[in-house]
């Protein structure tokens, strides 16, 4: 279907971050229009469902350039538009890393063959070896908005403090995988009750927590603008809560899967659900949950992560970390409970605003706004299956899991990718 | 029962079938043929990831005398293989047409992964940190055999828990046999939670082994010390370690066990192990019949429901040819 099709979701209930409403949202020249604007529209049928904002995923790994076996730009995006995303932060842990201007435009073009949005995040430092800075006034002259060492948390203190004064002028957001690595090394799991009795390498909470609460310290004194990637144990929330009620300006994410997952998940040493930060404990899930409600975390994320079956079919120990997540982001905050409401400003409107995407007016379906749209059905429930997605990853978490939350078109600038549930671009 | 991967899997009851049937075959070592044609025609591959001579050539021993082929698949450990598929190894030994798989992998979980892909009944011999279950087993039946029923006995579990498959085992199998079991180690040794253990804890040796009815020592590992786990193997010694005074103090009539192979100074003191009580040869005399106990459940009529008396049967009809 081409960008010139006049479109017409009808029947829906519309739910953005101005408010909800029931009403039909038309589309045209990849901006949404006024209904009686339109003569001959292609019709979405929305009875029934939410219709809002394209999702936005801040935190995906999409494997390509360098990891095309796992994942290419056109897999990912095929998988994102399906799980609703119409915008992909990719992560700037590819081969080469995306640590000069010269990746950042050559990630940039082979995104364009995604169906979706592709954002680029740099790195921190060389090669993400946290040792010596990246050119980051390269980087931000490229339009790169965010860095991460993506992964790799950066350790050294000293280091950690120039890259956050360093990027402050420069407009870049510092993305920090929260882990402290000499407290959780040797660590394949959630350090406690089920990997003592799984007899596996435990993570204390507490290897996230004291980085957490240098980090908050660093940014306190910098000033800089700083967002922790995938916090996990409840005790991090309580920090990042704490620092935002003193005014120091961080943001914070959590991975969809510590949603609604738990260590006790890994019974059967499931590797496809070994991730980092680990699954943690009910407590920590019941903590992340309502840090969402709450507006403590800022984002839910994918942090998709694809695989061969090679690298997960080991001991769990040998096994890498990772899950696939676009294509099951929304339906596992939905099944964890999270109000509709509050997964479309965790996954939609906060992370665009984080990202600096467009001005804010966009994050509603008014019309002059781009047409990035997502319609999904709340209540319907698919048992997962990795065999039926689009990913070139294997490795889900969710295998066999009922998630209830099905998204049913999915409209990228104005182009409807996804029609009842299937890739129709 | 299709696998034995976890002493958790068993319920007291499996574990005192096993137990009771376990001398009809330490009978069959005594005979002049000791061999019995329980397992003829089937085949038990022995799949040892980690070295270790003493549990592999159990598990042969056992299957031998119940007349069962077996095919020792030897998987180098070097780190070059470290990351192989599992998945892959699982499948070649499927084609082989096996009837029972006992693995042994330096990693927690592998024997239950090895489930998902071989129709074979699978043997967890020792996987990582997690599982060990016929030491348990063994560790039950030898106790069993010096000290009665085990129901309020006060066993005391000494060494690196954390690191030990044996103690997570052998916790579970004491306690569903209603013994009451104390751990002792320097709190870096305990296991993480050791709240959600169904035992005591103590960090005071001498105070732990004041009211032992049997003392189970562990195995240390040498490169604890360079983990900063433990400050060195002498003061290890000196504060966890089985000492001449101390095993004086405990009396001739408290069982001593330990899983082998005994590092000799660290655990237990030069002289001890050569103490009658200490009841390391019965251990790896029992490890056959238990293996062999539990091989005839798996594989034998015992797996087809039938009860374990028929196999006297067979010792005295093998024996009388």
């Amino acid at each position: 279907m081409s960008e010139s099709t006049d479109l017409l979701v009808r029947g829906g209930t519309v739910v953005d971050s101005v408010g909800t409403s029931m009403r039909d949202v038309a589309v045209r020249n990849g901006v949404i229009v006024e209904p009686d604007a339109l003569s001959e529209p292609h019709v979405v049928d929305a009875t029934g469902c939410i219709v809002s904002t394209g999702l936005v995923d801040m935190h995906a790994h999409l494997g390509e350039p360098g990891d095309e076996a796992a994942e290419t730009m056109r897999s990912a995006g095929h998988a994102a538009v399906l799980g609703g995303f119409t915008t992909v932060l990719a992560m700037p842990d590819t081969h080469p890393a995306v640590d000069s201007a010269a990746v950042v435009d050559h990630v940039r073009s082979i995104g364009s063959s995604a169906l979706c949005h592709v954002e680029v995040a740099g790195a921190i430092t060389l090669q993400r070896s946290g040792k010596h800075l990246a050119p980051l006034g390269e980087l931000a002259a490229a339009g790169v908005r965010y860095v991460t060492d993506a992964g790799f948390g950066l350790q050294n203190p000293l280091l950690m403090r120039r890259a956050l004064e360093y990027c402050r002028p420069l407009g870049l957001t510092v993305g920090q995988p929260a882990d402290l690595r000499a407290l959780s090394a040797h660590g394949h799991m959630h350090e406690g009750e089920w990997s003592s009795r799984l007899g596996l390498g435990g993570a204390p909470a507490e290897a996230e927590e004291i980085m957490v609460m240098r980090d908050v310290s660093l940014a306190r004194l910098t000033g800089a603008t700083l967002h922790f990637q995938t916090l996990s144990s409840a005790g991090s929330l309580a920090i990042v809560g704490a620092a935002a009620r003193a005014g120091v300006e961080v943001s914070a994410e959590v991975a969809a899967h510590h949603l609604l997952l738990t260590d006790s998940d890994l019974v059967s040493y499931d590797t496809n659900r070994k991730v980092w930060p680990p699954l943690r404990s009910s407590a920590d899930v019941a903590a992340a949950q309502t840090a969402v409600e709450s507006g403590v975390i800022d984002a839910i994320v994918s942090d998709h992560t694809p695989h061969t079956t090679d690298r997960k079919e080991r001991a769990f120990d040998e096994a890498e970390h990772g899950t696939v997540g676009l294509e099951t982001a929304l339906a596992v905050a939905l099944t964890a409970g999270i109000s509709v409401s509050s997964a479309l400003r965790a996954l939609s409107w906060r992370p665009a605003e984080l990202l600096g995407l467009g001005d804010p007016t966009t994050r509603s379906l008014s019309a002059g706004a781009t047409a990035d749209i997502v319609v999904f059905d709340p209540d319907l429930a698919i048992t997962s299956k990795a065999s039926e997605m689009a990913t070139l990853g294997t490795n889900s978490a969710y295998e066999g899991i009922e998630l209830t939350g099905a998204v049913r078109a999915t409209i990228v600038a104005g182009r409807l990718v996804v029609e009842e549930g299937k890739v129709v671009a | 029962m299709n696998h034995l991967l976890s002493i958790d899997d068993l319920t007291a009851a499996d574990i005192r079938e096993i137990l009771r049937i376990t001398p009809s075959f330490a009978e069959v070592a005594e005979r002049r043929i000791s061999k019995v044609p329980a397992l003829r025609g089937q085949t038990v591959a022995l799949l040892f990831y980690e070295d270790s001579t003493r549990t592999r050539l159990s598990f042969e021993v056992a299957a031998k005398r119940l007349s069962a082929d077996t095919l020792n698949v030897s998987v180098s450990t070097s780190s070059v293989n470290k990351g192989e598929s599992l998945r892959d190894t699982a499948e070649t030994i499927e084609a082989m047409g096996i009837d029972a798989v006992v693995v042994r992998h330096r990693s927690s979980g592998v024997p239950m992964q090895l489930t998902k892909w071989v129709d074979a009944a699978v043997i967890n011999a020792g996987d990582g940190w997690h599982q060990h279950p016929t030491q348990a087993l063994l560790d039950c039946f030898t106790l069993e055999q010096q000290l009665g029923d085990l129901t309020g006995r006060n066993i005391v579990i000494v060494g690196d828990i954390r690191h030990s498959r044996v103690a997570r085992s052998d916790v579970g199998a004491f306690t569903r046999l209603g013994a009451e079991v104390t751990l002792v180690a320097p709190p870096t040794l305990l296991p993480a939670a050791p709240d959600t253990w169904p035992v005591r804890i103590e960090t005071n040796l001498d105070r732990a082994l004041q009211r032992a009815d049997a003392v189970c020592l562990l195995r240390m590992q040498r490169e604890r010390q360079h983990e900063a786990l433990v400050p060195d193997l002498r003061e290890y010694a000196t504060l966890y370690g089985l000492t001449a005074q101390r095993a004086a103090a405990l009396g001739p009539d408290v069982p001593i066990l330990h899983p082998g192979p005994m590092n000799r100074g660290v655990e237990i003191a030069a002289d001890v192990p050569d103490l009658d009580q200490v009841l390391v040869v019965d251990q790896v005399r029992n490890g056959v019949a238990v293996r062999m106990a539990v091989l005839f459940l798996l594989l034998g009529s015992g797996a087809a429901g039938m009860p374990a008396p028929a196999l006297v049967d067979d010792v005295e009809t093998e024996d009388a040819r």
